[in-house]
């Protein structure tokens, strides 16, 4: 038999992704795109006050309208539907749970809670009977200030949780008061992480189609997560999880925001259990903007000590984190665990503490949102470092060399407990430094401030924590999951190869990543290798994209998963060739005898015999396919160093982002394209929070950027190329040694052009300008100082 | 009240009778049933919904589809020819300039639209062609390429 000969190594090949012949050519099928016969569309009538008790709910002129086929309020679903489950309970943390129900009873708590649904036969229908429900409402005082929500005089949103706090974390370690007692220097900032709009360019939208007679459902979803979705999804609605079938066709970008459970699926799967029908329901890109989870929202008060020649001893911050009106699927875990434990980075702190408040308020609820707590870690970090370096008169690329952590391939022990499992940050800081020529640029500065021109570098080191994670970890902080991954290897009998994972990438490319791991590991093509995901009927159980986990758990899966194929084949191998396994030896897709290797058999050969099983070892079973659930040993922990320049125009107050340098490490590389795609986007997002985008809710709780006509997102002619290099640093404990590249850009793209403007304007004395920094913000920021000049 | 309309699409003559307020894309995606179109706000600033009306590009969530009754419309759906790839689909393709895709297909007729009036843009030119065209996934540095590639190559056939 021909076997394939390998030149280059696939792994590592920046091949042309699989997934994209459909979706050039209008082929893929998202959730919206679905159409089943006698399909009826849902409409939500949402709360256009951001706290209100419900007064007089009156539908029977919209049941009326033209089209309409059922009209719905909480009184229909309130002895169906359960409230949706919060599934990160953070321990220790004094958490306050108050009923998130699918649609509001008596109280509305954020605009855009939904008080009722219309269903009808076409859309345009349904819209205009939303019209016809007459809702009346008694405003009640409303707050969406995370802080101002503590404080003694502000609305209470829920009787469970007084003075609004749903959770009170701490993270401690050291000895963090004698480390402010004895400080040479302290420096403080009030910091706020603006609330931000994750804006996936395909809203959320679901189809429910149950059929009373079998009591089985299909929800076509835009998730992040169909196992979870399946699992929330029968505890709220009661329908069996044998009987129910999630599926995420394709997803048009997640950001974090599809990881939620949403009411409106609930609503929707309930309006399909009633009528029997086929429902439909996709957000408005309007409704989008209050009904998806928000992101960030942070009010941080924090205190950095140091020594006089830069040596960091301690840090000690209080945050107040916006949790909006309820507690959504993970966030409890997003200011806590996935924040606060990053908090010492990539640098040694021998002491640190922080208070960390979950607050209600009568806002959308905020989620996870790309980097997800690590960016508002890494923020602060980044800001107090140049705070102390400006304090101290030390450059901040020095203050950073002095604190960073040496390199270390084994693990590395740092003050919130975590065990950091690789990392090499120096090396990372020097890459980007050398290619920028630093001290070059900073010379330009000084000459381009000699001409009165305001240029600014900003340089930050980051350190993230990727590969969630560990099952007893999950356990331990309080999420109700395990976070393992799983791969089953299918070989059929021609060779072809289908492979199917729990977890539902949704446009990381894994369809072609994945399939590139399985042609490395057992040398077939990558074109033939399928990688099947996102439907729970045909997938193993797996807990879904987000956290930049695919790769990093879901590829170890795999790995494992064709290691046992390759264990399998060397058996049979042996079994054929009258060898013993020992001496059977795999190089390049064949097996073969030691020392013979003209006498092989490919991987194909085995796929064949084992399939069709006419000759196979005692007790081996038929069949090659092999299934895989992998729990991790260890978080992974990518890193880098980002360098931004800006120009400041000080009479317009515009920031002008002259070019952009990106170092990631994270790890082998499987496919570079892909990787260089997703740091082009995570940059360009974080990019979006430093200069343009805010989520801003006036004193009454209305969303005034309520459209995509009010909130900024990056557009192609705001941005300068992206520049991006790499080192790598593979993870000691992963398969593969990879350790994921999602979230990288975003969280450090944030604090590297925020820094960068403000030491632009360090010769007009500003030291610190609320974000985002629009004209208007930074020419505000001006006024005092060219007042004064 | 509908109305009668003759539209083709993609080679292809429909006639319907249709609300006069049904947005054109609605009557791609709902009437049609061609869905490749995409819907990505309520404000006309997205470019997902990005379609050729007799040749020019248009977003179609901006327009009645009896509007353009007796108009002829290229969808997504309608530019590969003959299971051939069209330029810009290949170098989005080869260029990785698409991530999730859902505003591919409305990037695709803003490029396409871009090189109708300047067959050599400058990549300054390329993102000021591509304003009204929002990208979530990309960053759009390889839609970049890929456009400044699509003309290159249409230089050189
Ligand atoms: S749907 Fe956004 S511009 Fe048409
Ligand atoms: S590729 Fe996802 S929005 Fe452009």
């Amino acid at each position: 038999m021909t076997a394939t000969t390998k030149t280059a190594r696939v792994f590592g090949s920046g091949i042309r992704r699989r997934e994209d012949p459909r979706l050039l050519t209008g082929t893929a099928r998202y959730t919206d795109d679905v159409a089943l016969p006698g399909m009826v569309y849902a409409a939500m009538l949402r709360s256009p006050h951001a706290h209100a008790r419900i007064t007089r709910l009156d539908t029977s002129r919209a049941k009326q309208a033209p089209g309409v086929v059922a009209v719905f309020t909480a009184a229909d679903t309130e002895s169906v539907l359960k409230p949706i489950p919060c599934l990160w309970l953070v321990p220790g943390s004094d958490l306050k749970l108050s009923p998130y129900r699918p649609l509001a009873k008596d109280v509305v708590r954020y605009v855009g809670d939904a008080v009722a649904v219309v269903v009808a036969e076409t859309s345009y229908q349904a819209y205009d009977a939303l019209e016809l429900i007459e809702a009346e409402y008694d405003t009640l005082p409303a707050v969406t200030d995370p802080e101002k929500a503590t404080q003694d005089a502000a609305p209470e949103l829920h009787e469970q949780a007084p003075g609004n706090v749903a959770f009170h974390w701490v993270v401690q370690g050291g000895d963090v008061e004698a480390a402010f007692r004895s400080a040479e220097v302290v420096v403080r900032e009030r910091i706020v992480q603006q609330r931000l709009l994750p804006t996936a360019m395909e809203t959320h939208s679901a189809v429910a189609h149950y059929v009373p007679v079998t009591g089985e459902l299909t929800l076509w979803n835009s998730t992040q997560n169909p196992h979870i979705v399946r699992f929330a999804c029968s505890v709220v609605t009661g329908i069996p999880e044998d009987r129910l079938r999630v599926i995420a066709p394709e997803v048009g970008g997640g950001f974090g925001s599809k990881i939620a459970q949403y009411p409106g699926d609930f609503v929707t799967v309930f309006c399909s259990m009633k009528l029997g029908r086929p429902v439909k329901w996709t957000e408005t890109r309007s409704e989008n903007y209050q009904a998806t989870t928000h992101g960030r929202d942070h009010v941080q008060d924090v205190e950095l000590a140091a020594t006089r020649d830069g040596q960091i001893t301690g840090l000690r911050c209080t945050v107040w984190a916006g949790m909006g009106a309820y507690l959504s699927t993970a966030a409890p875990g997003i200011p806590t665990i996935l924040h606060g434990l990053m908090l010492s980075g990539p640098y040694r702190i021998p002491a640190l503490k922080e208070d960390v408040y979950g607050v209600y308020t009568n806002a959308t609820p905020v989620e996870a949102y790309r980097g997800a707590g690590r960016p508002e870690a890494t923020f602060m970090l980044e800001r107090m470092i140049n705070r102390l370096a400006a304090e101290i008169g030390i450059d901040p690329v020095d203050v950073r060399r002095k604190n960073l952590i040496p390199p270390f391939d084994d693990g590395f022990d740092v003050v919130t407990g975590l065990k950091y499992d690789s990392g090499n940050y120096v090396g990372a800081l020097d890459k980007v430094l050398a290619h920028v020529d630093y001290r070059a640029l900073r010379a330009e500065q000084a000459r381009l401030r000699q001409q009165g021109r305001y240029m600014g570098i900003g340089v930050s080191t980051y350190v993230e924590i990727c590969g969630l994670g560990p099952s007893q970890v999950a356990g331990a902080v309080g999420f109700q999951g395990g976070l393992w991954e799983s791969a089953i290897v299918r070989f059929h009998p021609t060779g072809k190869v289908n492979v199917f994972i729990g977890a539902s990438p949704h446009g990381q490319g894994e369809e072609t990543t994945f399939a590139q791991i399985v042609a490395d590991e057992l040398g077939v093509e990558v074109t033939d290798v399928k990688v099947v995901h996102g439907d729970t009927d045909n997938t193993p159980m797996g807990w879904g994209t987000y956290g930049s986990r695919t790769t990093a758990v879901g590829g170890a899966a795999l790995a494992v998963a064709t290691r046992k194929i390759k264990a399998k084949a060397m058996l049979l191998t042996g079994h054929l060739l009258e060898a013993a396994v020992e001496d059977i030896e795999y190089e390049s897709g064949r097996f073969f005898v030691k020392g013979t290797p003209d006498r092989y058999k490919t991987i194909q050969d085995i796929a064949l015999l084992a399939n069709v099983a006419w000759n196979l070892p005692e007790g081996m079973e038929a069949g090659l396919e092999a299934t895989s659930f992998y729990d991790p040993p260890n978080f992974t922990y990518p890193f880098g160093a980002h360098v931004a320049v800006v120009e400041v125009e000080p009479e317009t107050g515009r920031v002008d982002l002259k070019r952009y340098v990106a170092v990631d490490d994270c790890g082998p590389q499987i496919n570079p394209v892909i990787v260089e795609g997703q740091v082009h986007g995570g940059v360009v997002q974080g990019i979006g929070q430093a200069l343009w985008e805010e989520a801003v809710y006036d004193d009454s709780g209305q969303l005034l950027t309520g459209s995509l006509a009010d909130y900024a997102i990056p557009r192609a002619d705001q941005l300068p190329e992206i520049e991006v290099l790499s080192t790598v640093t593979p993870s000691p404990h992963h398969p593969l040694g990879v350790k994921g590249i999602g979230e990288a850009g975003t969280i450090a793209s944030t604090c590297t052009v925020y820094n960068a403007v403000i030491d632009a304007l360090a010769p007009l004395k500003v030291d610190a300008i609320r974000m985002p920094l629009t004209p208007e913000r930074v020419w505000r920021a001006l006024q005092p100082s060219r007042e004064g000049a | 009240m509908t109305l009668p309309v003759t539209i083709t699409i993609n080679g292809r003559s429909y006639q319907r009778q249709v609300e006069p307020r049904l947005l054109l894309v609605h009557f791609l995606r709902d009437v049609v049933g061609l869905t490749g179109t995409k819907v990505g706000c309520d404000t006309s600033q997205c470019g997902a919904c990005t379609v050729l009306l007799d040749g020019t590009a248009v977003k179609s969530c901006t327009c009645l589809a009896v509007q353009v009754d007796g108009s002829s419309i290229t969808t997504i759906e309608g530019l590969a020819t003959e299971g051939r790839l069209n330029v810009l689909q290949e170098t989005f393709w080869s260029k990785h300039g698409l991530q999730c895709g859902f505003c591919t297909p409305g990037m695709i007729f803003a490029a396409h639209e871009l090189l109708r009036h300047n067959a050599h843009p400058s990549a300054e030119e390329i993102r000021h062609g591509l304003e009204g065209n929002m990208c979530r996934c990309t960053g759009y540095q390889n839609i970049v390429r890929a456009i400044e590639q699509a003309a290159s190559n249409e230089g050189a056939a």
